[in-house]
């Protein structure tokens, strides 16, 4: 009994301690600028204005709509290629294999400062700097470790004799993919396009310094506009809250798919 | 059949070329890329930084001997410094937090569900939005300074993000002599546990090797003198307002890894200890935490992976010049793209690249090879 009590006391603290900063969000998001003092940072707004998520909404919209073209085109092609490659890796084995995965895994976890320099000179050097593509295709790039392990470990469940059966009906590498591998996959779609929708929305390094104000997306202008000085605090925090809107319904909704791919990120899953 | 005479082999190791490929230039080539760039004075004449063909010289180590013993470059060793106890006290606060909600989840409450999302749903979020919403929670006389006053007391007066006080502080000149110590302690360590299992040669390898590691560093290791005078580094205060930020985001990750963790305990197991005798706490201390074990390694490198190459959160909180809460990523940040030192910020980069590494390699390694046993 006294332990229940204990665990529930823990649990609802630390609920509170968790929602706080949301609760704040929220409570100044809601004040009109001249009520935001920070002695009475903790109290609800005596006058509830909507009026900053109209402005945030209006400041943002082209930045958001940068954020999901680029979140679109550049978590659909890496999971594509991601599950191409996933598939020839356990199923199409080739010599050298073995030596490939792991030194194409290690892109996962290298600190991106470490190719940020030639990277900026390359994607510049290509006429790409500045805007959305260019960010699309750096995305795809370095999303294609972790879109292949988690292709690669789903496939491997798949028994090998489904392919060997249609091997000897006479299908081919593509038609394979097609008619067997493929139709199996919608599980592993949804968890990889889920993990790559997050990490590429939420990603920052590489928009702040491949982007100009008018590619940019969601995050550059979001810390730009924090960051300013004498900055009404209303307004940044209706923008974060929008620009957390989308991962965070994902989140809700398909939660179970996001820890999946949470856990894949730790390389066995 | 032999691999070659299957055209179907060919095309699949086709498909998978563009992308090997890719991986290559944009992983490998722009690493070496980074790596040459650090050899050279890129950078040094402002007037070459920006110019399309710019005359670049090789230089050697001098970037790397600058930014360790060079005179203006203090503020690379204080962010080297507080790169360390960041990802200390993070790795150590995710943990520790991570661990005590799982446990207590691990009870089945009622609206267990409800607990986990709530405590997971910042790993969802931008570190730019948990930063500018942390940002506005540490106010200096804002937010978290003034919950004392709901509570009648007086608010807090921290300066989160600008204080200037440090602790832990030594002098860098001693560096070598500390590493030097620590690795002979961990070498101490390996013998001791090879002596109890019955490796003789080993322990007597590392054995030896801590000694002369500690007769280096009380003969030799205590004369050294990186820098011709001292210099003072510790952990800037500042950066507890940053890490609570830090382990408000990601304490979920090591709840949802330990509680898969726990769910993975046999109850028959706990049964079994309980039927022998052993109370909660002895049932923890000698069954479920070292089951958890492999958890907490994976956990730590996950997480101290993170905490070296940390940059957005700190950028939306505090901004890219504040003094104290400066780390190498933001450093390399505004030495390459805003003072066109390239050369320094590739250096910069490289001795990151090199530290994930260090942690990075021998997991990949192990989860690989374990992989391959399975």
């Amino acid at each position: 009994m006294i332990g229940r009590t204990i665990t529930y006391s823990v649990l609802l603290i630390a609920t509170l301690l968790f929602l706080l900063p949301i609760y704040l969000v929220v409570v100044t998001a809601l004040k009109e600028p001249a009520a935001i003092m920070l002695s009475t940072t903790w109290q609800l707004p005596k006058v509830w204005n909507w009026d900053s998520f109209v402005q945030a909404w209006t400041a943002f919209l082209p930045k958001l709509k940068n954020s999901f073209v680029l979140t679109f085109f550049a978590t659909l092609i890496s999971a594509l290629l991601g599950s191409l490659n996933g598939y020839v890796l356990s199923k199409w084995k080739f010599p050298g294999a073995n030596i490939i995965f792991p030194l194409m895994l290690f892109g996962m976890f290298i600190p991106y400062q470490a190719v940020l320099i030639p990277l900026f000179q390359f994607v510049k050097s290509i006429g790409l700097y500045g805007t959305v593509w260019g960010l699309v295709l750096v995305h795809v790039v370095y999303g294609l470790p972790i879109t292949t392990l988690i292709f690669r470990n789903y496939y491997a469940e798949i028994p090998d004799e489904l392919v060997e059966a249609s091997r000897i009906d006479g299908a081919g590498f593509f038609n394979i993919y097609r008619k067997v591998i493929f139709p199996l996959s919608i599980p592993g779609f949804v968890v990889v396009i889920i993990w790559q929708f997050t990490q590429i929305w939420n990603e920052f390094l590489f928009a702040v310094t491949l982007t100009n104000p008018k590619s940019q997306p969601i995050t550059v202008a979001l810390a730009q506009l924090a960051g300013g000085e004498a900055v009404k605090w209303n307004l940044p925090m209706a923008g974060a809250l929008l620009a957390a809107l989308p991962t965070l319904l994902v989140y809700i909704f398909l939660g179970r798919y996001f820890i999946r791919g949470l856990l894949a990120g730790s390389v066995k899953g | 059949m032999k691999w070659t005479k299957n055209a179907d082999n060919w095309v699949a190791a086709l498909v998978m070329l563009p992308s090997v490929i890719l991986i290559a230039i944009f992983v490998y080539y722009f690493i070496a890329k980074t790596g040459y760039t650090s050899l050279t004075d890129w950078g040094k004449d402002p007037s070459q930084a920006l110019s399309a063909h710019p005359k670049i010289k090789f230089i050697g180590f001098e970037n790397y001997k600058d930014l360790f013993t060079g005179l203006i470059n203090g503020r690379f060793r204080q962010d080297l410094v507080s790169t360390f106890f960041f990802t200390l006290f993070f790795i150590a606060g995710c943990l520790s937090v991570g661990l005590g909600l799982a446990m207590f989840l691990d009870r089945s409450p009622k609206g267990e569900g409800l607990f986990r999302t709530i405590f997971l749903f910042p790993m969802s979020l931008s570190f730019i939005v948990t930063g500018t919403i942390w940002r506005w929670m540490l106010q200096p006389q804002g937010g978290v300074n003034q919950l004392p006053s709901l509570v009648g007391l007086p608010p807090g007066k921290f300066g989160w993000l600008t204080s200037r006080e440090q602790v832990f502080q030594f002098d860098w000149n001693s560096l070598p002599l500390f590493t030097a110590l620590v690795v002979a302690m961990v070498l101490l360590w390996v013998a001791f546990s090879a002596f109890r299992n019955g490796f003789r040669r080993r322990a007597l390898t590392a054995l030896a090797s801590a000694g002369l590691l500690i007769a280096w560093a009380f003969t030799l290791g205590s004369s050294v003198q990186l820098l011709p005078f001292e210099e003072k580094h510790g952990f800037n205060l500042a950066f507890i307002g940053i890490l609570i930020a830090a382990i408000w985001q990601m304490s979920g990750y090591t709840m949802a890894l330990y509680l898969a963790g726990l769910r993975g305990i046999p109850e028959e197991l706990r049964e079994a200890a309980r039927a022998d005798g052993a109370s909660e706490f002895q049932l923890y201390q000698r069954i479920i935490f070292p089951l958890l074990a492999p958890i907490t390694l994976s956990a730590m490198i996950i997480l101290g992976h993170i905490s070296l190459k940390i940059f957005d959160l700190i950028f939306a909180m505090a901004g890219a010049d504040n003094a104290p809460t400066d780390v190498p990523a933001l450093l390399l940040y505004v030495t390459a793209f805003r003072s066109n030192q390239l050369a320094t910020g590739a250096a910069i980069g490289t001795i990151l690249l090199i530290l994930v590494a260090f942690i990075i390699v021998p997991y990949l390694r192990s989860q690989l090879r374990s992989e391959v046993r399975r």
